[in-house]
């Protein structure tokens, strides 16, 4: 969480200085929800994050210097320049790169899930993270109906941050509370507080665990403000001050914090000690990253095709 | 004993299933009903748990296909008509046909669509929508022209490793037949002379005349061959007039064979409205027989 929250700022920093190309998506008040599912996550699942899941992807394997060197386009990373900041991922390992249709994850995280059944192999989950206004379009129903009638291992995750960009919830759905829907496909529904981290681990948890036990897909919906603008670009002036004040507002990190402290699990000292060291992780990378070369377009070979000779175009 | 491009195509994929444990096909009614025009029939019985209907969800079909592929399948997307496939359509553009470019991991997928018209069919039942999937990069664009390409070229959509969109012209399910199934076949991207010629080149695909097989990739050469030998060029296909197949092979041999040319280039399409339901109107709609001579003749006096 504290991690992924220093990393998110970094790309910030570095978005201001016109260091990133295209746009920026922070988490910031999403990370103990996002951290939830990474961990509860295994070896073998399969997840599929959208814009704010920094934390997630840190959680379930994601190394800040695969991120750094998307984010920043070095032809190093996964996605070589070919694609950027928040579209990474590595298919091959269950950590799918979503692109930017919201919803349209769902059906292949189901994929997986299926080809997982051909291949006998048991035990294993698919996670896919949305947010409030991805359940107003179609490949959200589709797939969670999908999911229902092949009775798949899917948790479906809603970060219900009230805003889609600049949409309230008012404008986006009108039923009582999203995780209603569950009943209409004929699944397991929760909701959960997503300021709190403790509630996020329980809730996410008992999720995943059920849905890897065989009793079929789970959607979770946490309620959640967006501390941010929808990318960097983005001041968010249309939050009312009234909800940023609100206990939906709380920032789950600092709660977080607060708890540790109550607990006594560790002292201010420690957790100071956290934050540097995450800093220092993050900007030793970021130096790295900003030494390797750039994508060179004589060296891309533009094929679109495995299959090199059905490419067109090619001298 | 006679065989017919439908029964080639539920051959083909009776093969591929038997053949490759990671191939399963899903699609609505393709399971025990056998599929709206019987082209998986019997297949789920010979195939327990690898034939499966699907909810009328093409996006999710789709999506589900390229997940499936990630993790190593080789699913076979049956759309019960092309037109639906526009539903899936974000999943085929821009999920299958983006996810080698972006990750290096293939997407065999093949996305079987039952397309062009039929009399009766009307303005959701007979498009042909090659182009816009052909204008996409990341895709493989097939239009078998006979029952030995039907079965051929499925075999080898299923076999390589890239999404094939598969395009089965309805008018040939019945219409086409063959003495048996071929064993060997033209590789695709190669486009066959259906009949020497010396006066014109007539360019077609699907239920047109037989000579582009796949659309993407386009065979070029043979046909800049062909005009080299003829100088005059009809292109035909049942598609719309703005932009497509026909457009892009006049725009090749403009572009590369300007020379080579004795007179204008010729297009011949669908008109440029819905396919009409009464069979007057559809008859009228597209290219046939009569209009398609009458413009080679047309050219042919040019």
């Amino acid at each position: 969480m504290l991690l992924a929250r220093l990393l998110d700022e970094k790309f910030a920093t570095l978005y201001r200085a016109g260091k990133i190309q295209g746009g920026v998506f922070l988490g910031r008040g999403q990370e103990a929800l996002s951290v939830s599912i990474g961990l509860a996550l295994h070896k073998g699942d399969v997840f599929a994050p959208l814009i704010r899941d920094a934390a997630g992807r840190l959680a379930f394997g994601e190394t800040v210097l695969d991120a750094v060197r998307t984010y920043l386009g070095s032809p190093l990373g996964p996605m070589r320049g070919r694609d950027g900041n928040v579209h990474r991922g590595k298919p091959r390992e269950g950590y799918l790169p979503m692109i930017s249709h919201l919803g349209a994850m769902v059906s292949v995280v189901n994929g997986a899930l299926l080809a997982h059944k051909f291949k006998k192999i048991s035990g294993t989950v698919g996670a896919a993270c949305l947010g409030d206004g991805a359940t107003s379009t179609g490949s959200f129903h589709e797939a969670l109906n999908q999911a229902a009638v092949e009775k798949l291992p899917l948790v479906l995750v809603v970060a219900n941050n009230q805003f889609a960009y600049s949409t309230p919830n008012a404008s986006q759905f009108a039923c009582a509370a999203l995780a209603d829907k569950a009943a209409g496909y004929g699944i397991a529904g929760h909701t959960v507080d997503g300021t709190d981290l403790s509630a996020c681990l329980e809730t996410v948890g008992k999720a995943v665990a059920d849905a890897r036990a065989g009793h079929g897909p789970q959607l979770i919906v946490a309620d959640l403000l967006r501390l941010c603008g929808h990318g960097e670009h983005d001041d968010a002036s249309y939050i009312p001050a009234a909800q940023k004040n609100s206990p939906q507002g709380r920032d789950c990190l600092k709660v977080a914090e607060e708890k540790i402290l109550r607990e006594q699990w560790a002292d201010k000292a420690v957790l100071e000690n956290w934050r540097a060291e995450a800093a220092r992780e993050i900007e030793t990378i970021v130096a790295q990253v900003q030494r390797e070369p750039a994508p060179d377009p004589y060296e891309e070979d533009w094929t679109a095709l495995s299959t090199k000779n059905f490419q067109e175009g090619l001298e | 004993m006679s065989i017919t491009y439908l029964e080639a195509i539920r051959e083909a994929q009776a093969k591929a299933l038997r053949d490759d444990p990671r191939v399963f096909i899903y699609g609505q009614d393709v399971g025990a009903f056998g599929g709206a025009f019987k082209a998986t029939k019997n297949l789920a019985k010979e195939f327990p748990g690898r034939v499966l209907d699907a909810p009328i969800s093409e996006d999710a079909m789709v999506g589900a296909a390229v997940g499936a592929a990630i993790e190593g399948m080789r699913p076979i997307i049956e759309m019960q008509f092309a037109d639906f496939s526009t539903i899936g359509f974000n999943q085929i553009v821009n999920q299958a046909a983006t996810l080698f470019w972006r990750t290096q991991v293939s997407c065999p997928i093949v996305v079987r669509l039952p397309f062009g018209g039929t009399s009766g069919g009307g303005p959701f039942h007979s498009q042909s929508i090659e182009t816009i999937y052909a204008h996409y990069p990341g895709l493989v664009v097939m239009t078998p022209a006979t029952v030995e390409d039907a079965y051929a070229m499925l075999l080898e959509a299923v076999a390589i490793d890239d999404p094939v969109v598969f395009c089965e012209h309805k008018l040939l399910y019945y219409h086409l037949k063959a003495e048996k199934l071929p064993t060997e076949a033209l590789p695709v991207g190669k486009a066959r002379i259906a009949r020497e010629g010396r006066d014109l080149t007539i360019v077609a695909y699907s239920a047109m005349v037989h000579e582009a097989r796949s659309v993407k990739p386009l065979d070029t050469d043979t046909v800049m061959a062909s005009v080299a030998r003829t100088g005059r060029l009809l292109c035909v296909g049942e598609s719309w007039p703005w932009g497509g197949v026909t457009a892009e092979v006049i725009a090749r041999v403009a572009s590369e064979g300007f020379g080579l040319l004795d007179a204008p280039p010729m297009r011949l399409n669908a008109k440029d409205t819905p396919v009409p339901y009464h069979p007057n109107l559809w008859a009228a709609h597209r290219p046939t027989a009569r209009s398609i001579a009458a413009n080679a003749r047309k050219l042919l006096r040019s």
